[in-house]
């Protein structure tokens, strides 16, 4: 699948043409990172914090065998009916089965990324239900018919004045550019959707082993509407997103907010443990746990990428990544996007068709420093490169490096050559840009690099003593 | 008196030799006895990054039995030390070069790094004058941690004035086939940093690394700029 690699390239491209739309990206992700500074102060060590988040993450996905059927075994007591989801298939398949078994006709759901991983929304439609989204952001995409860009601001690339020509378009309203007054539009038009929903559906951002509650972080109270005013909820959750104790929640609740928005903490946190129970007035009647597999347990069977699987879904390493900066989040075509998105999709996907993911990046390891968990990004993209070498070599690649080694090992034998390329240099200005010249893609907004008469070696061989004057010219 | 070898990368062998002149005179100057070992021509960091890492194997072994006896290797370039010291030992996992590549890891040291940390010596008594932003490469500033020593040696160039840039952490965009491979988001990173270094009225930015400035450099001609970009060292040996 060639397609998603020429997505890549053709909306990065489109993306670098858009300057307005470049600024404003850089300059919300410039806000964003100001105010997780701030924040990160607030902890008394932000390193030690890391490091003991990443001990737990190791705790519980080193120990999944026990964590996760404790974890089944305390949510069933508590009245969840847990289902397991093979892959995206089989995880669709079960939400219909209950959305039909319940004679459901509108669903609600708040943000979640991995119904977006499973194409839930689509799966959906196409057996006729109503699927509203209540995230501000993701109502707008939706409405929009586009994809989240980014795993937690899903329309940080929309301007207040697309987003108000969105909703004048979509809802009878007016046109208008005030972000207040298209907050109130939104919550107008989501109000009445929560009290006739039939089914609502959330993901889930852990789950606690030691009671068999799962936790939800939002900031808009969404999502405590979708889990609360349905008869039914379902929440669908991958299986790394245990969590050994309650107490871990006290680290990873501050850690995630820091990290994803910079806030010190999100607005609502809420821990779910089951339906209503018969004394109690309010909340769904069942609540369907999905937990899925499509193709974790494949990185849990790898020990080195095994730590791939205590990413929080943060999306610092986005946010800090120069070439989500520029590409756009788009240019992904995946659900995960960013650093984080480069090195899981090719696992949860298929190598041959996402390795082009792990060549976009510039190993620069901005990710890697900035990740909570201290996932080490950048080594993986490494890794990733190394095995889709292996799979599949590019000939043009393969015989470049193939001559590159030969210089490298046997470097006197290429000074003719070099020396003829001295000289060709010179005409290189002739041709700089045109189609046939072999440093088209590189000359574009850039000049070459000039190779010098005198390489250092030559200086050293032939001029050893006079060697500082000499290159005082 | 001490002897060091000095490291020569390749592309600073060929586009940028003042830069490998610069570091043999400094240490010099500081007494050291200089040695170059031509059979070291790269750190095979090219290859590794795509992931051929049978041909990086190639060259790195090479370059191992060059440096092999020297106590003191010094090099120009932060990134080329990266390799040497964080991922050699990785790239010969399993093999018999293996024990070799991580002797030779703490004998290397990036040049800011050995003349700061290990010398202690951060007054060079360099002059240059003009302002200057610091740009981070990225292997020196998270492979290797060299955030300070270098801004601590600018600091006593006379009649230069170091202002911080708020990117200069930010990568520049070169990333070795990086900027082959995806032209269009290169050129806008090198774009955006050296708009920022224009911003705050600089005449020169400088970095430990000549890759990075090659890239700088290509975007700041093309666009006609008048900053200069020049490496530690060319700053450092200026009188």
């Amino acid at each position: 699948m060639k397609s998603i690699h020429r997505k890549f390239i053709k909306l990065s491209r489109r993306l670098i043409q858009d300057n307005n739309r470049r600024q404003r990206i850089r300059n919300a992700l410039k806000g964003y990172e100001a105010k997780r500074g701030s924040t990160i102060e607030r902890f008394q060590n932000w390193e030690a914090a890391r490091q003991v988040a990443a001990q737990i993450k190791w705790e519980a996905i080193n120990h999944l065998d026990e964590f996760l059927p404790q974890f089944v075994d305390n949510a069933t007591k508590n009245g969840m009916k847990i289902h397991w989801a093979d892959n995206s298939y089989q995880a669709q398949s079960i939400i219909l089965d209950i959305a039909q078994k319940n004679q459901a006709k509108t669903v609600v759901k708040s943000k979640s990324m991995t119904t977006e991983e499973i194409s839930l929304n689509s799966a959906l439609k196409k057996k006729n239900y109503t699927v509203i989204e209540t995230d501000l952001g993701e109502l707008i995409v939706q409405l929009k018919n586009e994809p989240p860009y980014h795993l937690v601001f899903p329309s940080m690339h929309l301007s207040k004045e697309e987003i108000g020509e969105i909703f004048a378009m979509h809802f009878d309203v007016g046109l208008t550019h005030d972000p207040e007054t298209l907050t109130q539009i939104a919550r107008e038009q989501l109000r009445l959707k929560f009290l006739q929903a039939d089914i609502g559906i959330t993901g889930v951002n852990f789950a606690v082993a030691e009671t068999g509650a799962i936790c939800i972080t939002e900031n808009e109270g969404n999502a405590r509407l979708v889990a609360t005013c349905p008869r039914i909820h379902i929440a669908v959750m991958g299986i790394e997103k245990i969590i050994p104790r309650m107490q871990d929640l006290a680290l990873f609740l501050p850690m995630l907010a820091t990290s994803g928005s910079g806030q010190h903490l999100t607005a609502y946190n809420s821990l779910y443990f089951g339906p209503r129970k018969t004394h109690e007035q309010d909340g769904p009647e069942e609540l369907h746990l999905i937990i899925l597999d499509n193709q974790r347990t494949t990185l849990l069977a790898r020990p080195h990428q095994r730590e791939l699987l205590h990413c929080i879904r943060c999306g610092a390493c986005l946010n800090i990544c120069p070439v989500f900066q520029n590409a756009g989040g788009h240019a992904y075509a995946a659900p995960y996007q960013g650093p984080i998105g480069s090195v899981i999709m090719p696992y949860l996907r298929g190598i041959h068709s996402w390795k082009h993911l792990a060549k976009a990046s510039t190993l620069c390891g901005a990710c890697t420093e900035i990740c909570p968990v201290k996932i080490n990004l950048h080594h993986h993209l490494l890794d990733l490169r190394e095995q889709a070498y292996r799979l599949k070599r590019n000939l043009l690649e393969n015989s470049l490096f193939k001559l590159y080694t030969l210089y490298a090992l046997n470097q006197s034998r290429f000074r003719p050559i070099l020396r003829l390329f001295y000289y060709l240099q010179n005409l290189h200005k002739f041709i700089a840009g045109k189609p046939f010249d072999p440093f088209r893609r590189w000359c574009l907004r850039r000049e070459l690099p000039r190779l010098r008469r005198h390489s250092f070696r030559s200086f050293w061989r032939r001029q050893r003593k006079n060697l500082p004057r000499l290159m005082l010219k | 008196m001490i002897k060091a070898t000095v490291f020569i990368p390749c592309f600073v062998d060929l586009f940028y030799p003042e830069v490998g002149v610069r570091t043999v005179q400094i240490l010099e100057r500081l007494g050291h006895q200089v040695d170059f070992r031509e059979e070291a021509v790269c750190c095979g960091q090219p290859p590794f990054n795509s992931g051929l890492h049978e041909e990086a194997r190639k060259i790195a072994t090479r370059t191992l039995r060059a440096l092999e006896r020297s106590s003191v290797i010094i090099v120009p370039s932060a990134s080329c030390a990266a390799m040497l010291k964080i991922f050699m030992p990785r790239l010969f996992e399993g093999y018999p070069e293996y024990d070799l590549a991580v002797e030779i890891r703490d004998n290397v040291y990036e040049i800011s790094d050995y003349l700061v940390n290990h010398l202690g010596v951060v007054d060079l008594g360099a002059r240059l004058k003009g302002r200057a932003v610091f740009h981070d490469g990225c292997h020196g500033l998270r492979e290797l941690g060299l955030k300070r020593p270098p801004r601590e040696l600018l600091r006593k160039v006379k009649e230069l004035e170091l202002v911080e840039a708020s990117d200069a952490e930010m990568c520049c965009g070169f990333g070795g086939t990086f900027a082959v491979r995806f032209p269009e988001l290169s050129t806008c990173m090198a774009e955006a940093k050296c708009a920022t270094a224009r911003d705050l009225e600089v005449d020169f930015i400088i970095s430990c690394d000549s890759s990075c400035l090659m890239h700088l450099q290509s975007s700041l001609r093309y666009h006609r700029s008048s900053i200069t970009t020049l490496h530690l060292v060319e700053v450092l040996a200026s009188r």
